[in-house]
């Protein structure tokens, strides 16, 4: 009974009726059987997801107006895209090595994501570097102001995965540790790393197309 | 009558025919649980234990008690403002500062008081008892939470001394009067709101991502979600409500911050202020009032429905009587909740919008009256052939319905395009939504206290104290909000510091006046009397004996009154029904608890509703 039922079929139930209080009190008291810093990594990651939609709005809404002058794509971009699609490939092979145990190439993979998202965030910054020296500051115009609030909301989501891949990658090189608390964490991380890049990709195709 | 405990003596009548025997008979057989019992953290010393506490208990009467300080500072800038508007002549007020007032007054009672005492105060506090959890899911963020809630509040309060004092702009804070010269605050004070508004929001989500969990993961053996007390699915419904809609004041919170200190036009349009042409150019205001209310409509209900669950608990514990229709009370919540993400625009009728949207918006506005509807009468059937206690929680709890019914139907009104439109910007306003969104649930924290003293204090607040407190509070406040409707209909319009001789202004809107005042500083005085009662009643209080209302639901029946770190000692209780089986016919009390196991109450016969 620990399995997510259909929220309507939950709602209907009768919590008087005999058959229903029998498997009632079999309940384990969970709702989905997941562990609570997956539904956690959900429950951020739907509140992640209202919040840049919502720019997403305010963005579509300013942009009919007249005064809207698009920015210039710097190809450095496409180059930061490129890093975060890799990241996020090394860190499916990386959880599949830790769910292998393979603790060298783990150890590797975990290191060389730290070194790409770093990378990313150093692209980032010259982007915005070059976009300033070229004088599309944020006060020229509303759509330059858009891609620094993005790329900075974008950022800080990506500084803050990287506190919790400093913590998971701290935790693997200790001596010993719970293979299975690790894995999970890993897979945790992973998932939050995939999310981030379906955002960045929403949101770099979103200035493309405008 | 499907009934549980009659098949159960059917088929093990010869087994249980002693009910106190020592063995626990198969009618109560459990498997284990295969889920590992909760790691908790342990405090080690004075600091741990009561400052940078982890215990949600503890950081539910630490916002509590935040909260309660903060609204008490909102209380008196209220009198104040009464003052001035009753008595112009003494000259209390500046205009300036009349706004300045008008704006903490809000912000301080909508957020920093209501959100955060019903979700940080309650929250905190109910969600691990009542799920019969030991604590909160993340201890760690949970403290987190409460001291970001701190030091949002004193970003707030700073901003009482910046140059300049706090913003003036209305606690909507619409740009671009807000951040432009000439509204008081416009420099430093509003940034320090906005400031302290993304500190709430941060520490909000953070509290919020607890309560969430905690609810739906870590809740004691059969308690399925059917099963809770209806006080928590009011704040869980409103905890998903807030963690969807205040990412919307995030938003905008945000880019007024940008166009404030470095000059963007997210929000200003191009315009000349003190004749000079600003460098704004081409920002949309109403997208800021968008975004305002697509968070400001949902934070009405985020208030009112941990107030709806908490009254049906009080209601139900204090009538002796199961509540009414406990599954369409669920539904109810559950759809006024999706509700309320689709009518929002009805706070902006009078913004130009085109006339379809508003209709649209109305019709909404008028479809989520649907569940509210059936929210007060069972309420009202819940109460009818009950087996009344006029205790204080009670009397709160009645007035609760008077007045929220009251509220609820001036908004009927006012959610009609053609009706609000003249009625916009007037007292009439005020009047409803102080009565719907203030009043209210505030009878409903009071009542709560009252209720939920003895479990945290273990002793119980005076009687004749409370009843005193709440006849004035009750009185007083139809005192204070009766009159405004006729103001408003009359047409004195609000967030007008004085009145002067306006000769469309009626003679007896002064007198009024000074009556509505009158009335706020004796219903403000009688808080006094709430909070001497508070504190005195810590130590000199009649000492409460366990499970003092005889009620069913689980944070009565911890091992400890007041339950002691971790909740339940050495195993977390066994759930066997919900938690309004009240005047069973049968039974030997008149409750029963949601942990007693069937094989002790045999013979009772429930009913179902």
């Amino acid at each position: 009974m620990s399995k997510a039922k259909n929220i309507f079929g939950l709602l209907a139930e009768k919590p008087w009726e005999k058959g229903q209080i029998e498997s009632d009190n079999k309940h384990e008291g969970q709702t989905l059987s997941l562990s609570k810093y997956k539904v956690g990594l959900r429950t951020i990651m739907a509140v992640s997801i209202v919040l840049f939609s919502l720019f997403i709005v305010a963005y579509s809404d300013r942009m009919l107006v007249s005064d809207w002058k698009n920015m210039p794509e710097p190809w450095l971009l496409w180059l930061n895209t490129g890093i975060l699609i890799l990241s996020s490939i090394v860190f499916y092979l990386t959880e599949n090595y830790s769910k292998k145990d393979l603790y060298e190439r783990t150890k590797n993979g975990l290191y060389f994501i730290g070194f790409l998202a770093y990378a990313f965030l150093i692209g980032q910054l010259i982007v915005w570097y070059q976009l300033m020296s070229t004088g599309y500051y944020a006060t020229t115009n509303v759509a330059n102001a858009f891609f620094y609030l993005f790329t900075t909301l974008h950022g800080l989501h990506l500084i803050g995965g990287i506190y919790f891949w400093g913590k998971t990658t701290a935790k693997f090189l200790k001596k010993n540790n719970d293979k299975k608390d690790i894995n999970h964490q890993i897979e945790i991380c992973g998932t939050y790393w995939h999310f981030l890049l379906a955002v960045w990709i929403v949101l770099f195709g979103l200035m493309l197309s405008s | 009558m499907s009934d549980e405990y009659e098949h159960k003596i059917e088929a093990k009548s010869d087994y249980v025919s002693d009910a106190s025997s020592v063995s626990t008979p198969d009618i109560d057989a459990v498997p284990e649980s295969e889920l590992p019992d909760q790691d908790l953290y342990h405090s080690h010393s004075w600091w741990t234990t009561y400052v940078f506490s982890q215990d949600a208990k503890y950081i539910g009467i630490q916002y509590a008690l935040t909260a309660i300080g903060t609204g008490l500072l909102g209380l008196v800038l209220s009198w104040i403002m009464r003052i001035q508007l009753a008595f112009p002549g003494l000259g209390w007020l500046e205009p300036a500062a009349y706004y300045q007032f008008v704006t903490m007054h809000g912000m301080i009672m909508v957020i920093y008081l209501l959100t955060a005492l019903f979700l940080g105060g309650f929250g905190n506090l109910l969600i691990p008892l009542m799920c019969g959890s030991r604590d909160m899911a993340f201890p760690y963020v949970n403290m987190l939470s409460y001291w970001a809630f701190v030091v949002a509040v004193l970003v707030l309060l700073a901003s009482f001394f910046v140059p300049g004092g706090p913003t003036g702009a209305g606690w909507t804070l619409y740009p671009p009067q807000a951040i432009t010269a000439g509204t008081p605050g416009s420099d430093m004070g509003i940034i320090l709101m906005l400031i302290s508004l993304i500190l709430f929001v941060a520490g909000f989500t953070m509290g919020g991502l607890n309560y969430i969990i905690t609810v739906l993961q870590l809740r004691a053996r059969g308690m399925t979600l059917m099963r809770l007390p209806l006080t928590i699915w009011g704040i869980f419904t409103a905890t998903v409500l807030a963690m969807l809609a205040f990412p919307a004041l995030l938003v905008g919170c945000l880019m007024m911050t940008l166009d404030s200190l470095i000059g963007t036009s997210f929000f200003m349009p191009a315009m000349v202020s003190l004749g000079e042409k600003l460098s704004y150019d081409g920002g949309s205001p109403i997208l800021f009032q968008h975004l305002f209310w697509f968070f400001g409509h949902p934070e009405v209900y985020i208030v009112a429905l941990p107030a709806f669950g908490i009254v049906s608990d009080l209601l139900s514990v204090h009538a002796r009587k199961t509540i009414f229709g406990y599954r369409m009370m669920v539904w109810a919540i559950v759809g006024i909740g999706a509700l309320s993400f689709f009518v929002w625009a009805h706070h902006m009728y009078v913004s130009g919008m085109n006339p379809w949207f508003g209709f649209f918006f109305a019709t909404t506005t008028l479809i989520i009256a649907v569940p509210t509807a059936i929210k007060v009468y069972n309420w009202i059937l819940t109460l009818w052939k009950g087996n009344i206690q006029l205790s204080l929680p009670m009397l709160f709890s009645l007035a609760f319905i008077v007045t929220f019914l009251n509220g609820g139907l001036t908004g009927l009104f006012l959610g009609n395009v053609t009706v609000d439109v003249p009625l916009s910007d007037t007292y009439f306003v005020v009047a409803h939504f102080h009565m719907v969104m203030g009043i209210a649930p505030i009878l409903v924290v009071f009542g709560a206290i009252y209720h939920w003293y003895p479990l945290i204090t273990g002793r119980m607040m005076d009687e004749t104290l409370g009843k005193i407190h709440f006849w004035i509070t009750f009185v007083g406040s139809y005192a204070i909000y009766f009159p405004m409707h006729y103001q408003g209909f009359v047409g004195v319009p609000r967030r007008y510091f004085e009145i002067y001789d306006s000769p469309y202004i009626e003679t007896s809107t002064l007198l009024l006046n000074q009556f509505i005042t009158i009335a706020a500083l004796i219903v403000g005085a009688a808080q006094l009397v709430f909070l001497y009662n508070l504190i005195t009643s810590v130590r000199l209080g009649k000492k409460a004996e366990k499970n003092p209302w005889k009620a069913n639901s689980l944070e009565w029946q911890t091992p400890q009154m007041p339950p002691e770190h971790g909740n339940w000692g050495k195993e977390t209780p066994k759930v066997y029904r919900w938690a309004y089986d009240f005047s069973v016919p049968g039974a030997k009390e008149d409750y029963i608890p949601q942990n007693q196991p069937p094989s002790e109450i045999i013979g009772a016969k429930v009913e179902k509703t």
